[in-house]
């Protein structure tokens, strides 16, 4: 711990503001959205506690036919709208983090293999993650997601929402990793540690995972932040159109598509909260991922 | 020289083979085709007469050479939602999405290299840094989050422009353009800034740090010394020497820009092929997805292979190094 506190990266830390009050508003988002049933007046999801009446509630004001009033309002179904932000920053966090870690699984163990084996193994991954390259990440995800979606059975299609929506951003997000990973491999594999390993006779696997891998962490890491940011947004942008979470289980990108169409009715408060919610996130992550890559890497410094 | 070009359209048309495949297995994937084309009240010779009669009966490799050979010829097959063929709705709802392209390509290219010289030349000043700044939330903000902004603004609040919709479009030919009507150009104003606005930061902030490191060269300082004056150190002697990554990145957004269309189609329900495209995913249409994937990856393909050539006819070390 008192070696942490004395390295660098502590120290680049603890001197600059915006990494200070960008990993602040990152905890609290996910704590928020980790204890998103207890901190939520209402459960939104449970039919029971919804009142039909409370629909359109502006923020702070009482309701015209109840009385009651609600912190940030309530959407067309009387949904206290404080309550479903929470709920779908856990579904955004949720869907963000496990597509990262899909990416992040996929591309080292692609980027070790192409790095450590080279030859025609390194050739076919590092060509086919030129040709991914070559199409914006969206768009990948997207058609991933139209076939995914095609091939459930027409019952599961909304339950298995958000299991097809991570494999699509974390199918479309793994090329990075695995670029990193290889360029990163290719130089340990010179070094004598590696011969070392080879000549006590460990197999390629363990050597692979057990010598290489923790030495080709820490560029992973930044690359992991980045592109939760990316995530989030892809995440975000897929449930805006529609081709995404769906409206039972609402992420950050679904409440603004459900609040763009009160926009032209005054209802303003359903769609600019969940979007500042979503803005706020993923600027922390950017920043937070954007402070790392310089700390980590002293040649930019 | 030769060999390079040879080698880089080989490798193009392997791309395209591959995802002909993905695009081809798409439809074997996703149920049965005879499901989708008979009805509940069918008999196995029905069934086997139009298996037979689709060639859905031969193998696997047939099929798909088939599939390559009609795609090539602009067959896509019939839309299973709107029962048209592929092809006629693609065309109809081209020109839509070009125009838009267009609109807001030549914007991000002319506000993208203007502004860029401009905060590279006053690095200090106020008005500099504060577009600087703005551009940093224009990249965090996601484009959809933009569109709606600007309908809130403008649309909503002002009152000034249409919120949806191309407007009113001129048919010449087999092209319909918005260019011609005053309700197709206030259409036109607010997707074109939505779409061109990510696009337009990326080229100014090229632009500006690629200015920053020509103007700190010598032969610009010596250019100041002879007494040649700002403008011309600026323009002549400065931004064209920025000028080829700023082509080549240029060169890559424009399938981008393409791309990214959809988000901005599908906000201001604009009508066109990114809008198909979404609700092809939403209703699973398999043959316009398959149709859309291959005219896009045609497209970025034949894009990079182009500024692939031009580089390397620019840059003489690219090509010894393949």
């Amino acid at each position: 711990m008192n070696r942490f506190l004395d390295s660098d990266v502590f120290y680049a830390f603890r001197t600059s503001p915006v990494a200070i009050v960008s990993l602040i508003v990152t905890v609290l988002m996910v704590l928020a959205a980790v204890f998103a049933p207890l901190i939520a007046t209402t459960n939104p999801f449970d039919p029971a506690s919804l009142n039909l009446m409370n629909g359109f509630t502006a923020p702070m004001e009482p309701n015209a036919f109840t009385g009651e009033s609600f912190f940030l309002g309530t959407d067309d179904q009387g949904r206290d709208v404080f309550s479903t932000i929470l709920y779908g920053l856990r579904i955004s966090l949720f869907v963000g983090v496990a597509a990262v870690m899909l990416a992040m699984v996929i591309g080292i163990f692609l980027g070790l293999l192409s790095g450590y084996v080279g030859g025609w193994t390194e050739t076919i991954i590092m060509r086919a993650a030129d040709v991914q390259l070559t199409f914006p990440s969206i768009l990948v995800a997207m058609l991933i997601f139209g076939v995914a979606k095609g091939v459930t059975p027409v019952e599961y299609r909304d339950q298995m929402a958000i299991w097809v929506l991570i494999l699509a951003i974390g199918l479309s997000d793994w090329v990075q990793f695995a670029r990193v990973v290889r360029g990163a491999t290719l130089v340990e594999k010179s070094k004598d540690y590696v011969a070392a390993a080879r000549l006590i006779g460990r197999s390629p696997l363990t050597i692979m995972i057990r010598h290489i891998l923790p030495n080709v962490l820490s560029p992973v890491l930044v690359i992991a932040t980045i592109s939760l940011a990316l995530a989030i947004i892809a995440e975000a942008t897929l449930s805006f159109l529609g081709v995404g979470a769906p409206a039972t289980q609402p992420s950050l990108g679904t409440l603004i598509r459900i609040g763009q169409g009160f926009l032209f009715s005054g209802e303003w408060w359903i769609l600019l909260f969940p979007a500042c919610t979503l803005l706020v996130l993923a600027l922390a992550v950017n920043l937070l991922g954007d402070w790392l890559r310089d700390a980590l890497n002293p040649r930019l410094r | 020289m030769l060999s390079f070009i040879v080698k880089r359209v080989g490798q193009s048309v392997l791309v395209l083979l591959v995802t002909g495949l993905v695009a081809f297995s798409m439809f074997t994937f996703v149920g049965d085709p005879i499901d989708n084309m008979l009805g509940q009240e069918r008999t196995m010779e029905d069934v086997e007469r139009l298996r037979a009669q689709l060639g859905l009966d031969k193998p696997f490799v047939v099929q798909y050479f088939r599939f390559l050979e009609q795609a090539a010829q602009g067959n896509f097959g019939i839309s299973y939602r709107q029962g048209r063929p592929v092809a006629e709705i693609l065309m109809e709802r081209a020109p839509a999405t070009l125009e838009l392209a267009a609109v807001s390509g030549v914007l991000a290219i002319v506000m993208g290299i203007g502004l860029g010289v401009f905060t590279a030349i006053r690095r200090n000043g106020v008005a500099a840094n504060l577009i600087m700044s703005i551009s940093l939330i224009g990249v965090s903000l996601p484009t959809f989050l933009i569109g709606i902004l600007l309908i809130y603004l403008f649309s909503v609040e002002l009152g000034w422009l249409p919120s949806f919709g191309r407007g009113e479009t001129v048919h010449i030919g087999g092209w319909s353009t918005g260019f011609l009507t005053e309700s197709g150009l206030k259409a036109l104003i607010l997707p074109a800034i939505t779409l061109g606005l990510y696009q337009m930061t990326l080229i100014m902030r090229l632009v500006r740090s690629e200015m920053l490191e020509v103007l700190r060269q010598d032969y610009i300082r010596f250019a100041r010394a002879r007494g040649l004056g700002d403008r011309v150190v600026n323009f002549r002697h400065a931004l064209k020497n920025t000028m080829v990554p700023v082509i080549t990145v240029i060169g890559l957004q424009l399938g981008s820009i393409i791309a990214f269309a959809i988000i901005t189609e599908t906000v201001f329900q604009w009508p066109g092929v990114g809008l198909l495209f979404i609700n092809a995913i939403q209703f699973v249409d398999i043959p316009v997805m398959a149709a859309y994937l291959m005219l896009i990856s045609v497209m970025f393909v034949a894009i990079n292979l182009l500024v692939d050539i031009l580089y390397a006819m620019i840059d003489p070390r690219l090509r010894a190094a393949s």
